[in-house]
């Protein structure tokens, strides 16, 4: 029974979630970079896996509205649930073991998600900083499990489907990082334009209302934030097997809050806030460290005090702005569609 | 074993007197300010400076890092924090992280990363026997501080006129307004002396939390715990949250030491399932 307006509707949704020639252009871009910057790989690896680590969170914040400050307890779940693995040879094909990493973090998600859904946003705040607290005095505590504070040794990462061996200058673990950071980006952007995505919206844009017209909102809430959680999980454990080291800085404070300036810079809610924001965290981190080794923190700071006193919104328009002009080339006829939904 | 318990309920009064401003202004303002925990590293470090090295006595440190720190709390407020109001939670959040973050690079650089003491007088040092139960000096001081203040800002909430400004305030702002009482003067007056007092606590504590450039980052959950489980809709509430809290976290501390810092999380945990708007929140919790 499909009437002309269900068509219609079907029809501008499949429109929307057409993949756009910026879209095209930005992949194009990552994968000349696999061959044109062969001496950076180490550090567009690291580029990578935060990148990954922010599409999770922005998952939860861009399209559930849920601030996290603790977004790290996955993340650091999800590395050393892999460095253990390898440790221990339970899993060898380092593939395999992140696909189990992910859902083991999916799960810790699923538990605590019942906790952060319960009260306001102070109170998911406190919940969130609390999951990530706890699991940190856990790997402290059972060092005879993780290492405790000297960090989880001996993980040996064998081959990538026993073909491909970690060299040292990272080509392999670049091209790697970037492959899982596409699929797993392909299907959030599945994710993003589903019915669930949709939904998802109408409950950051208003839960009462969503609730009205039929929308399970907790359901919504706990499926994205266990969707959110295995992608924070999976970005853990591509840092532990392109590493190969484990400690218990993965699960810190300074790594949550980093990732929410990661996504800010980025703008929220529409997935390549993430990417874009952790270029330039990463460039902007690497310059700063350099002038002032141990005071970096303060400039983060200065930058979270700035953005928020210029306001979010006006970022977006510079945004908006630059991202027009870069478009340039691809403008079809009509103007080219602009990120949409950018900052808030 | 009693010994633990005063012991514990010294340190869920230094919570309390620590955590109550951001209460207050979290009530009032509806404003989420993680960088409290700042203004407590900034009273005890002026205790440190003046006591340590222009050899004020003690007592006059206790004051003057209340007054420094209330001070720098209403020069923030009005210069920064006032822009900062009507943006959203995540904005908030932001800005006070980043705040945080600068506190503490700045105390870094300009103190050092080690953790510092305060030199507390000789005669509160030691501990006295009272029935078997072994009392520490200094502990007893702070009981005694912080018993009073309690006791001094429930009468000013309850007792006088600004208190029942500031309580107007905290139930409906908008109304309140309306009936001509000044909210942003009750704010600003509000948000100084909380400030203030996490720098009286942030002196008096020096000596039991430490202190180092990490204070604020290691105090945040234990603010948020009290204000989440207290409410923010009375002192009272938060008061009995900051005593279960300090309790249960020495207790813990001293019978299973290897699990202690899981105590205070697990009440976290409970609390939140029986009650998740806060211990003592009316249905309509903010």
């Amino acid at each position: 029974m499909s009437s002309p307006l269900v068509s219609r509707v079907a029809a501008q949704l499949a429109r929307r979630a057409r993949w756009r020639p910026y879209e095209i252009a930005f992949w194009l871009l990552a994968l000349a970079s696999v061959f044109l910057l062969p001496g950076r790989h180490l550090i567009l690896t690291e580029i990578v896996i935060l990148g990954l680590f922010a599409l999770s969170l922005d998952l939860i914040l861009g399209y559930a509205g849920i601030i996290s400050l603790g977004h790290a307890a996955f993340f650091g779940f999800g590395a050393y649930v892999a460095g253990l693995l390898a440790a221990h040879g339970l899993v060898t094909e380092p593939v395999l073991a992140l696909l189990l990493s992910g859902l083991a973090a999916a799960a810790l998600g699923f538990v605590s998600s019942f906790l952060v859904l319960r009260g306001s946003d102070l109170t998911r705040l406190m919940v969130t900083l609390g999951v990530a607290l706890i699991l940190r005095e856990l790997a402290n505590q059972f060092a005879w499990l993780t290492g405790g504070a000297d960090g989880l040794q001996g993980v040996i990462v064998q081959p990538l489907l026993g073909l491909f061996a970690f060299d040292i200058a990272g080509h392999t673990a670049y091209v790697y990082s970037l492959t899982v950071l596409f699929v797993l980006f392909v299907i959030a952007r599945l994710i993003v334009f589903s019915p669930l995505g949709l939904s998802l919206r109408s409950v950051k844009a208003n839960p009462l209302r969503a609730a009205a017209i039929g929308v399970p909102v907790n359901a919504r809430l706990v499926a994205i934030y266990t969707i959110a959680a295995a992608y924070a999980g999976i970005a853990g454990a591509l840092l532990t097997q392109v590493t190969a080291f484990a400690s218990l800085d993965v699960f810190s404070f300074e790594r949550s809050a980093d990732l929410l300036l990661v996504l800010i810079i980025g703008g929220t809610g529409y997935l390549y806030g993430g990417l874009i924001g952790a270029v330039i965290f990463k460039v902007m981190h690497d310059y700063l460290a350099n002038l002032t080794p141990q005071y970096w923190p303060f400039w983060i700071g200065l930058v979270l005090v700035v953005i928020v006193l210029v306001g979010r919104d006006r970022l977006a328009v510079w945004r908006a702005a630059i991202a027009a002009a870069l478009l340039w080339p691809f403008r079809r006829k009509p103007a080219a569609p602009e990120p949409e939904g950018s900052g808030r | 074993m009693l010994t633990i318990l005063f012991d514990g309920i010294a340190y869920g009064m230094l919570l309390f007197v620590l955590a109550c401003g951001l209460s207050v202004t979290l009530g009032l303002m509806n404003f989420v300010n993680l960088a409290h925990g700042a203004f407590a590293m900034a009273g005890g470090y002026v205790t440190v400076v003046v006591v340590n090295r222009y050899g004020v006595p003690f007592f006059a440190a206790l004051l003057i890092a209340f007054l420094v720190t209330a001070l720098i709390g209403a020069l923030l407020e009005r210069t920064l924090y006032v822009h900062v109001y009507q943006k959203s939670h995540l904005d908030q959040v932001l800005f006070t992280i980043g705040l945080v973050f600068m506190a503490v690079a700045a105390v870094d650089y300009v103190m050092g990363s080690q953790q510092v003491f305060v030199q507390i007088p000789a005669m509160l040092q030691g501990r006295f026997d009272f029935f078997g139960v072994g009392i520490s000096k200094y502990r007893l001081l702070i009981i005694v501080i912080c018993g009073l203040l309690t006791l001094a800002l429930q009468l000013i909430l309850t007792g006088t006129r600004f208190g029942s400004r500031l309580r107007a305030s905290v139930d409906d702002a908008r109304v309140a307004r309306g009936l001509g009482i000044n909210v942003t003067g009750v704010f600003a007056l509000t948000f100084a002396v909380g400030s203030g007092l996490a720098g009286l606590g942030g002196a008096l504590g020096a000596e039991i939390l430490g202190l180092d450039p990490t204070f604020p980052l290691k105090y945040m959950i234990y603010f948020l715990i009290v204000v989440t489980v207290g409410g923010t809709t009375s002192i009272t509430g938060p008061f009995v949250a900051s005593l279960l809290l300090g309790i249960g976290d020495v207790a813990g501390k001293y019978y299973v030491p290897k699990l202690g810092a899981f105590v205070i999380y697990s009440i976290m945990i409970v609390v939140l399932l029986w009650r998740p708007q806060g211990l003592f929140a009316r249905s309509a919790g903010r």
